[in-house]
């Protein structure tokens, strides 16, 4: 089983892209939610507000020791802001992972964008990135690798425990990085994994939230 | 529309899924924006004057000066918002070029004009637009809006009108999606829906872009009782920096919002907030000076 941490964000968007793949998912919003799971998701939102609500209900220090006891992370976007050691300008929040990340690096939202990239690691095929007032990576310590350099940055970047990304897959169609991410907790997708959802479109979310 | 305006178009979209679960303050000073930041608010909506003192001065309300919207930018992370009249395009290009994050098209203001929006499409910076259901929506949507809030009745502290047009949507949402096809087209001229977008919305039984409520909200049950009707994420406009202890009662908000599904969690955070901002009975307004009246 897999966890979105559910405060605030793009949480339905994940949802939707584990259920693609066949993999348990549930959405987690208070510590006693975190048992059982082999992995976590902190998704996109805004981490200001992130970094106060997982204060308010002490899901930090839950999300902490459940780190400690293996559970393995995955930042996107805000989420990775939540897992890096330092904020560039500001003190780190979860202080999960060996990197700098600085907010907004791109610029503002003028500035966010679409781009496709090869990961031969990951897949075959080419896959859409979604960059949406994204930060950048820029400094990562021993235990961590890069992954993904994106208009001469750090995008994606990877340690035993966590893995972030600094865009967003669950806004694309590629399910690549969940179906790695999946791999790295050590749950096996159920459905045939593919890198990219064939009938996935930018609504897709919204079965998960009719009215 | 050219695939350059489509893109931007679903960035904008995407950008405002992002604020899901989250609630936007007004704030008309730098010491309110960061009391909003700090209580976790995922935006503020920069204004002179929130929109229970414009009810009570009356006149003209307009876009608020440049200088203090970029004040507010310069003194919080969050992404800013603030308000254009109903149609007047030089004012949203005015906001745009200061770089804001979000303008919101605002039955709050004086309308500038009484047949058109703007058309949003010409813009690359995201819109959000009220309404008060589902024709008003998607014509705001079909106009280039990447976001939607129910209109509510802005500046009363009164909840009512957020529900009634909270409530009024789903309704329709519902009708659309069970009627038979040959019911449809007649059901979109009938209450004014943009028949493509009406398709969509029967597909997917909910607005295609985030929906937030706004328009009266005043305590973190207000905002619990929304995000149960299904609301997306929240606005809170004079609610907040109206009443006896802005700092709580923001932060009790941003909580009730995140847990309004559970009640044990939401007695403790309504426990102890102080006075909310004094309401008004909705039916002690005069029709003519109703805001949520406005817009077309």
């Amino acid at each position: 089983m897999i966890g979105i941490l559910d405060l605030q964000g793009g949480v339905l968007e994940h949802l939707d892209h584990l259920q693609r793949l066949g993999i348990p998912a549930r959405r987690v919003k208070v510590a006693t939610e975190l048992k059982g799971l082999k992995g976590l998701i902190l998704p996109g939102g805004e981490s200001t507000c992130l970094r106060r609500l997982l204060a308010m209900e002490k899901m930090d220090d839950a999300i902490r020791a459940a780190a400690k006891r293996g559970l393995k992370l995955w930042g996107t976007c805000a989420g990775a802001i939540l897992l890096a050691d330092e904020i560039v300008g500001e003190t780190g929040i979860l202080k999960l992972m060996e990197i700098t990340v600085e907010r907004n690096a791109y610029g503002s939202q003028l500035d966010s964008f679409n781009c496709l990239v090869s990961i031969a690691e990951l897949a075959p095929e080419p896959l859409p990135l979604v960059f949406i007032r994204a930060p950048v990576i820029v400094r990562t310590g021993k235990s961590v690798r890069t992954l993904l350099e994106v208009k001469g940055k750090i995008a994606a970047a990877e340690s035993d425990a966590a893995l972030v990304t600094t865009f967003h897959p669950e806004l694309s169609p590629t399910l690549a990085f969940h179906a790695y991410f999946a791999h790295k907790c050590g749950v096996r997708p159920t459905t045939k994994t593919m890198a990219l959802a064939p009938d996935w479109s930018m609504t897709s979310w919204t079965r998960l939230a009719k009215v | 529309m050219t695939d350059k305006k489509t893109d931007r178009f679903t960035l904008n979209v995407q950008l405002a899924q992002m604020l899901k679960g989250g609630v936007i303050m007004d704030v008309t000073d730098v010491a309110q924006a960061r009391i909003a930041e700090d209580a976790g608010a995922v935006a503020v909506m920069a204004l002179e004057r929130v929109p229970s003192d414009i009810r009570k001065q009356g006149g003209v309300a307009r876009m608020s000066d440049p200088d203090m919207i970029e004040k507010i930018k310069a003194a919080v992370s969050i992404p800013v918002m603030a308000k254009a009249r109903i149609g007047h395009m030089v004012e949203a290009q005015i906001l745009e070029a200061l770089k804001i994050d979000y303008i919101d098209e605002s039955e709050v203001l004086t309308p500038a004009d009484e047949e058109c929006h703007i058309d949003k499409m010409q813009f690359s910076i995201p819109f959000v637009c009220g309404a008060r259901n589902l024709g008003e929506a998607l014509r705001r949507i079909a106009e280039g809006a990447a976001m939607i809030r129910t209109k509510g009745e802005a500046g009363t502290g009164n909840v009512v009108e957020a529900v009634r047009h909270t409530r009024t949507m789903n309704r329709e949402i519902r009708q659309l999606q069970n009627m038979p096809m040959e019911e449809v087209v007649p059901f979109c001229k009938n209450n004014g829906l943009p028949y493509e977008l009406a398709l969509k919305v029967r597909e997917l039984g909910r607005l295609p872009v985030v929906n937030f409520a706004a328009g009266g909200l005043a305590t973190p049950a207000d905002a619990a009782l929304l995000m149960q009707l299904g609301c997306d994420g929240v606005f809170v406009g004079s609610g907040i920096f109206k009443s006896d202890n802005p700092a709580k009662r923001a932060k009790a908000i941003v909580q009730a919002t995140t847990y309004f599904n559970d009640p044990k969690k939401l007695l403790k955070f309504s426990k102890g907030l102080g006075e909310a901002m004094p309401g008004i009975e909705i039916s002690t307004i005069p029709e003519n000076e109703r805001l949520a009246n406005r817009g077309w």
